[in-house]
């Protein structure tokens, strides 16, 4: 019962958003205000009905309906709790319901925050934001509908994927479809300005929340996926350059470089048409994404339900969102008239600068990804395009980014001189420089990765400080205006800090890490990098759902015990397949981390251990830099508009 | 139970990655081999190198690569060994010649391309006139200086 009720509020929700796709904008182009306003209420319903239908769907997991197949497919009597939970985003049907449950959320906040937003242009983004569903909720409902029964309930499911019952992977796939579906808001601010034929400051002003959200659940997404791969694949990697991996990573350097250039949009009202074309091509970089997860044409670690129909369908939805809006940026891009001046030496050419580095990196990864497609279509070659090559393509492009972002960052707008900003920042540079050339020094004959890992993060964060040092201007109490200081001027510096602090994290790990793999009996101890691992004992354990070997390490230096470490290596019957649990000694400076491997014939177990140097680091940038953008998110400008409204008339908002 | 579980182990049999009877003695050696592996792809994997992964064929590729350089191959020899027998789709970084020249300069071009379009802009930018805003009207200006005032 309460899944056919499920299944109809999806049906409503498909409807709902075809009449809220067609009607306001019809009412904007006519400026009849009854028909403009019917999308705030239309917006809400839509929101709701789909909240419905992703409730009746998690009602389903959670009280394991085996009469459904999806539940049946994913999910088991014995799973805990959250995984069932979790369960109903962990598979293609469900995350699709969630994907379109995000669409009508972000639709919804503009209906019920944006109550300063023109009236015609609320109308538009809300009917363009609603097309968007309308694909999806058609997409959905055609041929990937979760709402499907079985003939013949079976006793029980066939468990979720094991890899995926996990709680960094558990939180990875919604954070990763906030940030892409918020990519669909801008996407919808910016066909709604082409139509409504304008961009000024106060359009850049509401654009750049949605796209700091989108990228910030970008980041977090990303970096939840990465730190997951980290502990759970059982060698340590962190990034794989896989093509699902790439398709969450376009937009992130497209919404990054967006967010940027809307800053120009809205302080200096130039570089428009830019900033409109990133929009939309932001919003296309997501549905690749989606595309490439869910059709299978290029072959990854993570694709799921890979499946040609559904494949066709998104391109589909794709071609025609694409066309659609390149099309009328086409017709309508001559109308944006940059109003700013500038020289060539100014914020606004540097963040061009960040622009190009960011889209031609972002470019760079793209056709990595889809090379091995071009190359089997038109020059009949099978090859593989992987991380050798990446590492090589796009590293170059982050550090130009790296090394002129502190200079940029600190550049006035309009026109500067070099001169100024080269001698604030010249400490900061000898002090990177010194750090570089210590740990060059304290390396032999390994490559310069490292130093120059160490060299970036000294350079960014240094930069980042002397710029926010800067702003408070000469004289007394400079410390208490720092305090003061906006709030988006923090965000700015901690978010720049962080990404010094994952190119650190990412160099060093990649330059000094050590390996070790041997047979070791039970009792047997070893030295890794300095560090004593113990094997103290091995023995069986029974889990919720699933059975496990776990060995007990004890960790210490210089014969002092740092800590006892438990790996695991467990076997899920249902889904029959195995995961390694690494065991993880988290340091500041170093992680140690310890894989149990088989028993061996000739008696003993196999055991890798990894010592990894400034692990943390990558995570720890990575959260900074979305704590970066919250701060900028809640920065004052950004609250005072959304207020304003409120203020009777009359009333400086000051 | 402890033996359900050892015999559990060997039929899901996960292999982990590079097994310790794999390593060579010469640490020269399988320093070498572990850099030609990790830029080999598993072929039965999902864009996984024959170092990470798992897989019993990624292993057989493992002691082959070990075999050849053994047996005295340079590092390009043994590569070339594994890549006669499989065609180049072993390749996880792709050979430069022929179309690929396109995937390498890609990236190179794009920036050129990106630097001529943004110096044209810059220039057109730098060169450009601030445009007129609209002047105060007469009424305007009476009440501004009104403002003013007090």
């Amino acid at each position: 019962m309460i899944t056919e009720l499920g299944h109809f509020a999806l049906i409503l929700a498909f409807l709902v958003a075809c009449c809220q796709a067609t009607i306001p904008l019809i009412g904007a182009y006519r400026r009849w205000p009854g028909w403009m306003a019917l999308a705030e209420p239309a917006a809400t319903l839509q929101f709701l009905l789909t909240a419905v239908a992703f409730g009746a769907l998690m009602w389903a997991f959670v009280t394991s309906d085996f009469s459904l197949r999806l539940v049946v497919l994913n999910s088991h009597t014995d799973k805990p709790m959250l995984y069932k939970i979790t369960g109903v985003w962990g598979n293609h049907e469900g995350s699709m319901l969630l994907w379109v449950l995000i669409v009508t959320l972000f639709g919804g906040a503009v209906a019920w925050f944006g109550t300063n937003l023109p009236p015609t242009l609320r109308a538009r983004v809300l009917s363009v934001q609603a097309m968007i569903g309308v694909a999806f909720f058609a997409f959905i409902l055609l041929t990937s509908n979760p709402f499907l029964r079985m003939a013949v309930p079976p006793f029980n499911g066939q468990d979720l994927n094991p890899l995926l019952q996990d709680p960094g992977l558990a939180f990875h796939p919604p954070f990763l479809y906030l940030g892409y579906v918020g990519l669909s808001m801008t996407f919808s601010f910016a066909v709604a300005a082409l139509i409504e034929g304008r961009v000024d400051a106060a359009w850049g002003r509401w654009v750049r929340p949605y796209t700091l959200a989108a990228w910030i659940f970008l980041t977090i997404g990303i970096g939840l996926g990465s730190w997951w791969a980290y502990y759970e694949l059982g060698w340590g990697g962190f990034w794989f350059w896989d093509p699902v991996e790439n398709a969450s990573f376009m937009p992130w350097l497209i919404a990054a470089a967006l967010l940027h250039s809307a800053i120009v949009v809205e302080k200096r009202e130039s570089l428009k048409s830019w900033t409109i074309l990133l929009a939309i091509l932001a919003f296309g970089f997501s549905m690749v994404g989606a595309f490439i997860t869910r059709s299978g044409v290029l072959t990854s670690v993570h694709a799921f339900a890979t499946d040609p129909e559904r494949g066709v369908f998104l391109l589909g939805i794709l071609a025609v969102f694409m066309a659609g809006a390149l099309t009328l940026f086409a017709a309508r891009a001559s109308v944006m008239q940059a109003k700013g001046v500038f020289s060539v030496l100014s914020r606004e050419s540097m963040l061009v600068l960040n622009n190009i580095l960011l889209a031609v990196a972002c470019f760079v990864v793209f056709i990595g990804t889809i090379w091995p497609l071009v190359a089997e279509l038109f020059f009949d070659r099978k090859l593989s395009v992987g991380a050798p090559f990446f590492n090589a393509a796009f590293s170059p492009f982050m550090a130009g980014l790296g090394l002129v972002l502190p200079i940029g960052a600190m550049l006035p707008w309009k026109r500067a001189t070099l001169g100024r900003v080269l001698r604030q920042l010249a400490p900061v540079f000898v002090l990177a420089v010194a750090v570089a050339a210590f740990a060059w020094a304290l390396q032999s004959g390994r490559s310069a990765l490292g130093p120059l890992g160490l060299f970036f993060a000294a350079w960014l964060i240094g930069g980042a400080g002397v710029d926010l040092w800067s702003r408070t201007g000469l004289g007394q109490g400079r410390f208490g205006r720092l305090t003061r200081l906006p709030r988006a001027d923090w965000g700015k510096a901690v978010a720049h800090g962080g990404l010094g602090v994952t190119m650190a994290g990412i160099a060093a790990m990649m330059a000094w890490q050590a390996e070790d793999i041997r047979v070791l009996e039970v009792g047997q101890q070893f030295e890794l990098s300095g560090y004593g691992l113990r094997l103290d004992e091995v023995h069986p354990e029974q889990g919720p759902n699933y059975m496990a070997t776990k060995a007990t390490f004890t960790l210490s230096k210089n014969g002092q015990v740092i800590a006892e470490m438990f790996p695991e290596k467990r076997v899920y019957p249902v889904a029959g397949m195995p995961t390694t649990e690494a065991a993880l000694n988290n340091g500041f400076l170093r992680d140690i981390y310890v894989v149990i491997g088989d028993p061996q014939e000739g008696g003993g177990w196999a055991v890798r251990s990894y010592y990894k140097p400034l692990a943390n680091w990558i995570w720890g940038g990575t959260i900074l830099m979305a704590l970066g953008g919250c701060l900028s998110l809640s920065d004052r400008r950004y609250r005072v508009a959304a207020g304003a409204r409120k203020l009777p008339a009359g009333v400086p908002a000051e | 139970m402890k033996r359900l579980i050892l015999a559990l182990c060997l039929i899901a049999a996960p292999v982990m990655a590079v097994q310790p009877d794999e390593v060579l003695d010469d640490p020269a050696l399988e320093t070498r081999a572990r850099a030609i592996s990790a830029g080999l792809r598993c072929l039965v994997c999902r864009n996984e190198s024959i170092d990470d992964s798992n897989a019993e064929l990624a292993r057989d590729l493992r002691l082959l690569v070990r075999e050849r350089l053994v047996a005295g191959d340079s590092d390009a020899d043994a590569v070339a060994f594994i890549v006669d027998r499989y065609g180049e789709y072993v390749l996880l970084k792709p050979q430069s010649g022929g179309a690929n020249v396109l995937l390498w300069l890609a990236g190179p071009i794009m920036l050129g391309v990106g630097v001529l379009m943004a110096a044209l802009y810059l220039r057109g930018r730098a060169g450009a006139i601030e445009p007129e805003v609209a002047r105060l009207s007469q009424a305007e200006e009476d009440r501004l200086r009104e403002i003013l005032k007090d």
